[in-house]
């Protein structure tokens, strides 16, 4: 959890009021802090002046505007059909191993979470994951493991 | 106009008209399901395809505008192998267990699947890979996912008619689905429990929470006395349940059918609503002494009127700042209530412990308000149960009462007499019209100055209506209000009610009395009143509650000689410290979300 | 059957002097900009192939002060990756394609709707963006470009879905008419092309339509880029010219023992090995937003359509009856055939539903689920069942 404090009026100062700026200040939110509190939507609600079941049903629509818990890292492993066949199951049984987690889970120390998601553009150099913004492609069993070491300071 | 083609017939009709509603008037009848009268168009159910020549696709006729030349088929094989896939598909995702379901032969999927899908079914039941939630948190209503078919009619109510938005579309795919704020219970959200959106459902995904076997045991129940009051806007509208036509008046085969119930005491709310006039006219009349002349900084005006609990909970969330700017004054139903358990129970030498007091309103946030824990001020629960209209007329079947045939019987009293003042409450504007005519003579010691007290400016349909009201010939003791203008603003809806709130907030309406009612129309377009509605629906039943009053030998609640007889027997004066303790509330801050 | 053969272009990704571009357009008419992208033949690449100049000319015809160009840089078609390298490449053609659009339309304002995932590629893009729009300032645009991002969904790569997601609202396709053209963004008139579609109608301009129609065929003009992807040895980014058929494609890219080939991603069309050398890359036959993947004979065609039609379940808007159930069903209909719980005749009444779904669903994303579901059952049912 983090405190919402000024985050959400800094950002409509930013952003705006209307409803075309919703999207950019959740963005700019889960950019910071990878998901969307409960008092996040609130807030952005009160500032945008729209019902916070309208905030939750338009972020719910976006797989990558979390409105549940996630680690300071997102992991997500295209599942698509190149990735799937070029061995996503393999990497993510890596991952799973290596953090002690599965699909969906977050680590204990919320460094990391590990989700599956939809085709992420890198077809040609499957199996490919992002974690955060980051896109890592042609990975391997024995890659990823580093690709992540490098997330865990 | 625009000339088409719909199953080789003719129709001309004006530009903008949809294929839909021209087909309309060719009689030709296209299945709906998202599509609904008060509410935006959606296309998003997608029964109603038709067959458009030269369309790639067959086309939404609810969505689609006519053109000219434009050639239809509604009831081509490639449009009937179309409605029969997508009402199976519905069925697919929905958990029809009809027999048990409170909708039984009056669900609009049901009605399409008894024409479409009959037999075995085509596809796969997919109501077991959905963890589907039944939310019971309200006290007013249900939600059940598992009988949702996502047309998003409530969404569209909610945002649209109430400007609440307690719920909206979640998620996407196969996940999507209709939610409050993350999924919290319904009774922890923004929600009014209006019930508009009950009203709108084409299922049974949302539904009143029924009370009836509580209102059958209590009957049954000889320790018990039982009385019933029904709300003005009931007797307007119950005739639709039991096969009349929108419009017809059935008081007196309401209060015939009550007592075959088995009531023990057949009870008019209308005549707390002609109390409610008098304290709540009272409270406006010192108000504005105090505030104007006395400039006490500490009452607030405009004031709002506080009959709708729908309004009240909606002010309680979105603008608590103006919370003293409500009128003390407690509802029509719970003023009933507190009476019932302590003056009736006294004149009928009951113990209160034993009157079980019941409401017939047209209403789902009644239940709501029934519940609140200030609602106890006779010592017990001052309402047990509400039921709605829509529940009365199943009370009305299960006794195989034939309405039709009933003989027409008045009210019981005490508590039973009322006057057109209390009936008009029933409408929109009727609170305000009913206030008028008894504040005028109070400050003036004449009559209201229109035809018949019939006071035009403050009638009918549209959203925010505006009067003023110049005060002439006053008494000595109202002279302070010698040649003011009364300025007085009336909303139904909530949409409308926060253009109101909204604009007294920003200190850029100047008014003095304010009517909200919750839905639209008022409490005649209330969210327990017969499914389903309409703007022409509602125009009768108002006609019919004018009808009323008009027909009524008192049309002042002032003159109503019961209210007059409780003052001088238990409430002593109007606003009294006694009237304060049992008739008046206070209001609560809630969240924003 | 008649076709050009297999032949590598390069106009997309050719280093042309973009300023000397935009002063051309800048002296051209509005009329004459439309006039040569018309001429062209250009239709639209991001897979549906509206013609691009039918597209500038009825927004142009608008006259609202107020329209929009909206680049749809939503690629979010399984198998595509062609946009992404187009942006990391030559942004400075994509701005350029905008802003001769929005001087042909009379618009003075563009957005470019990038999807989520290629997040990662903003602060370079902003880097060109700042000096495009100052290049265009000095010779006398008075034109301005905006980012908007998406957040992780297919659905929005739909024009009206994408405007509701710009709007800030879920990404749930609107009811058409009205057309973008008369009500798009904000529900100004708004032209709304693809990234590929901007950089190839600036190379129109900057090349004359004439030398653009010498490149493919009479329904499919010119060139296009192809992401090509799965069973082949050399996966990536191809600019081909239009008019060459599956076996040409699959002799070039194949790894020698191809049986299919997805044309257009999960929502495009499965090319059998039996019908390769009759089957046309392009308008005339399968078209293609440009994906292009390829299976050999290692991979199940039951997995390759689960996995297609779980795509489609989960990022199906879910607003409209035929397309959120319909998918649903499909992939359980197809699973309950897969394990023997249900009979394989199961699979008619599939087909059937995906004729439905076709025809009755509001938007392309549910009317194209048919498409790979018809194409892999009929042509690989056996393996589907078995």
């Amino acid at each position: 959890m983090y405190q919402t404090g000024n985050l959400v009026k800094d950002l409509a100062e930013k952003h705006g009021r209307r409803r075309e700026s919703l999207m950019p200040i959740l963005q700019d939110i889960v950019k910071k802090h990878n998901y969307l509190t409960d008092d996040v939507m609130v807030a952005v609600a009160t500032e945008l002046d729209i019902s916070a079941a309208e905030v939750y049903g338009t972020a719910s629509f976006y797989t990558f505007l979390d409105t549940e818990e996630r680690g300071k890292n997102v992991i997500r492993v295209c599942k698509t059909i190149t990735c799937s066949m070029k061995g996503k199951n393999d990497i993510i049984a890596t991952i799973e191993d290596m953090l002690k987690i599965r699909v969906g889970e977050t680590t204990p120390d919320k460094m990391f979470t590990l989700l599956e998601t939809n085709c992420i553009g890198w077809c040609h150099k499957a199996p490919a994951i992002l974690i955060n913004d980051m896109p890592y492609t042609d990975l391997t069993p024995e890659t990823v493991i580093d690709v992540i070491k490098g997330y865990m300071r | 106009m625009v000339t088409l083609k719909i199953n080789e017939h003719e129709a001309k009709v004006a530009e903008g008209t949809t294929v839909l509603a021209a087909a309309k008037t060719l009689g030709i009848n296209i299945p709906t399901l998202c599509n609904h009268p008060d509410l935006c168009v959606a296309g998003n159910c997608r029964v109603c395809v038709v067959e458009q020549k030269g369309a790639r696709t067959l086309v939404a006729s609810c969505a689609t505008p006519v053109s000219e030349g434009m050639e239809i088929q509604t009831n081509s094989l490639k449009v009937r192998n179309a409605r029969k896939h997508i009402v199976e598909l519905l069925l697919s995702e929905h958990r029809a267990d009809c027999t048990k379901c409170y909708k039984n032969q009056n669900c609009e999927l049901q009605t399409l699947a008894n024409e479409y899908s009959f037999g075995e079914h085509i596809f796969l039941d997919l109501t077991e890979d959905h963890n589907y939630a039944i939310d019971r948190s309200s006290p007013a209503f249900i939600k059940d996912d598992s009988k949702c078919i996502r047309c998003q009619r409530c969404v569209r109510t909610c945002a649209q008619l109430q400007h609440v938005s307690a719920i909206a579309v979640s998620h996407k795919g196969s996940e999507m689905k209709i939610s409050s704020f993350h999924d919290r219970p319904m009774s922890h959200v923004v929600c009014t429990n209006c019930g508009q959106c009950v009203n709108r459902c084409p299922t049974g995904a949302l539904t009143e929470k029924t009370y009836i076997d509580q209102v059958w045991d209590a009957i049954y129940d000889t320790d018990k006395h039982v009385v019933v009051q029904t709300a003005p806007a009931v007797r307007v509208a119950l005739g639709e349940d039991l096969g009349y036509d929108p419009g017809e008046r059935v008081t007196g085969k309401l209060v015939t059918a009550l007592r075959q119930l088995g009531f023990n005491s057949v009870l008019d709310t209308d005549f707390t609503a002609d109390l409610t006039i008098i304290e709540e006219g009272t409270e406006l009349l010192t108000r504005l002494k105090k505030v104007l002349v006395e400039g006490d900084k500490t009452l607030a005006l405009p004031m709002f009127t506080s009959c709708s609990p729908g309004w009240i909970k909606f002010i309680e969330h979105k603008y608590p700042h103006m919370l003293p700017n409500l009128s003390t004054c407690k509802s029509p139903q719970q003023m009933f209530g507190a009476l019932a358990k302590t003056y009736y129970a006294d004149k009928r030498k009951l113990d209160p412990a034993n009157v079980v007091s019941v409401s017939i309103m047209p209403c789902t946030a009644k239940k709501y308000e029934a519940d609140r824990p200030e609602m106890r001020s006779s010592g017990y629960k001052d309402i047990d149960y509400v039921l709605t209209t829509r529940e009365l007329a199943v009370m009305i079947k299960q006794a195989g009462i034939d309405f039709r045939t009933l003989e027409e019987s008045h009210y019981d009293s005490v508590m039973g007499v009322s006057t057109g003042a209390g009936v008009i409450f029933g409408a929109t504007g009727g609170v305000m019209e009913a206030a008028l005519r008894t504040a005028y003579e109070i400050v003036t010691g004449r009559p209201v100055p229109f035809k018949n007290l019939n006071i035009m400016p403050v009638r009918g349909m549209e959203g925010v209506r505006e009067a003023t009201i110049k005060i002439e010939g006053t008494r000595e003791e109202w002279n302070f209000l010698e040649g003011a203008e009364l300025k007085v603003a009336i909303a139904h809806g909530l949409v409308n009610a926060n253009k109101i709130a909204k604009a007294v907030s920003q200190g850029k309406a100047q008014y003095h009395f304010i009517e909200i009612m919750a839905c639209p129309g008022g409490c005649l377009g209330g969210g327990g009143q017969p499914i389903p509605t309409s703007a022409e629906i509602r125009q009768k039943r108002m006609e019919a509650i004018y009808a009323e009053d008009m027909h009524m030998d008192l049309r002042k609640s002032h003159d109503n000689p019961e209210v007059t007889a409780i003052y001088q027997e238990f409430l002593e004066e109007p606003n009294s410290h006694k009237a304060h303790e049992l008739l008046h509330t206070h209001y609560t801050e809630r969240e924003s979300y | 059957m008649k076709n050009k053969g297999l032949t590598k272009v390069d106009l997309i990704f050719e280093t042309v002097d973009v300023r000397k571009v935009m002063k051309k357009a800048f002296e051209m008419t509005s009329d004459e900009i439309i006039q040569q992208v018309l001429e062209s033949g250009l239709k639209g690449r991001g897979g549906a192939g509206f013609p691009t100049g039918l597209k500038w000319k009825y927004t142009a015809a608008e006259k609202d002060p107020d329209k929009y160009i909206v680049c749809n840089a939503d690629e979010g078609e399984p198998g595509t990756f062609k946009d992404r390298e187009i942006l990391d490449k030559v942004a400075p053609k994509v701005y350029a394609g905008m802003a001769i659009a929005g001087k042909a339309m009379g618009a003075r304002k563009g957005f470019i709707y990038l999807r989520g995932e290629y997040r990662f590629l903003l602060p370079q893009l902003f880097v060109e963006l700042h000096k495009f729009h100052k290049m265009i300032a000095e010779i006398g645009y008075d034109f301005n470009i905006e980012y908007r991002m998406g957040s992780g969904a297919y659905i929005c790569g739909e024009e009206s879905a994408l405007f509701e997601s710009i709007e800030g609202r879920r990404g749930e396709p609107r009811n058409k008419p009205p057309y973008p053209t008369t009500s798009g963004l904000f529900s100004k008139p708004t032209s709304i092309n693809n990234v590929e579609t901007l950089v190839t109608a600036m190379m129109i301009i900057e090349k004359g339509p004439l030398e653009y129609v010498k490149l493919g065929t009479k329904d499919s003009r010119g060139s296009k880029v192809f992401s090509i992807s799965g069973d082949t040895p050399v996966p990536g980014i191809f600019e081909l010219e239009l008019g060459m058929t599956v076996q040409q494609f699959v002799n070039e890219f194949g790894d020698g023992d191809t049986k299919a080939v997805q044309v257009g991603g999960a929502s495009g069309f499965c090319v059998p090995r039996k019908k390769f050398a009759d089957t046309i890359i392009g308008f005339e036959g399968v078209p293609t937003g440009g994906s292009m993947k390829l299976f050999n004979s290692s991979r199940s065609m039951y997995n390759v359509l689960h996995n297609y039609i779980d795509f489609f379940a989960e990022e199906s808007c879910g607003q409209c009856t035929p397309c959120r159930v319909g998918c649903q069903q499909l992939l359980k209909g197809i699973e309950k055939v897969k394990k023997g719980e249900a009979k394989s005749t199961y699979l008619n009444e599939l087909v059937k539903l995906a004729d439905t779904m076709k025809v009755a669903s509001k938007c392309g994303l549910g009317q194209s689920v048919g498409n790979a579901f018809k194409s892999i059952v009929e042509n690989f049912r056996e393996e589907v069942i078995y």
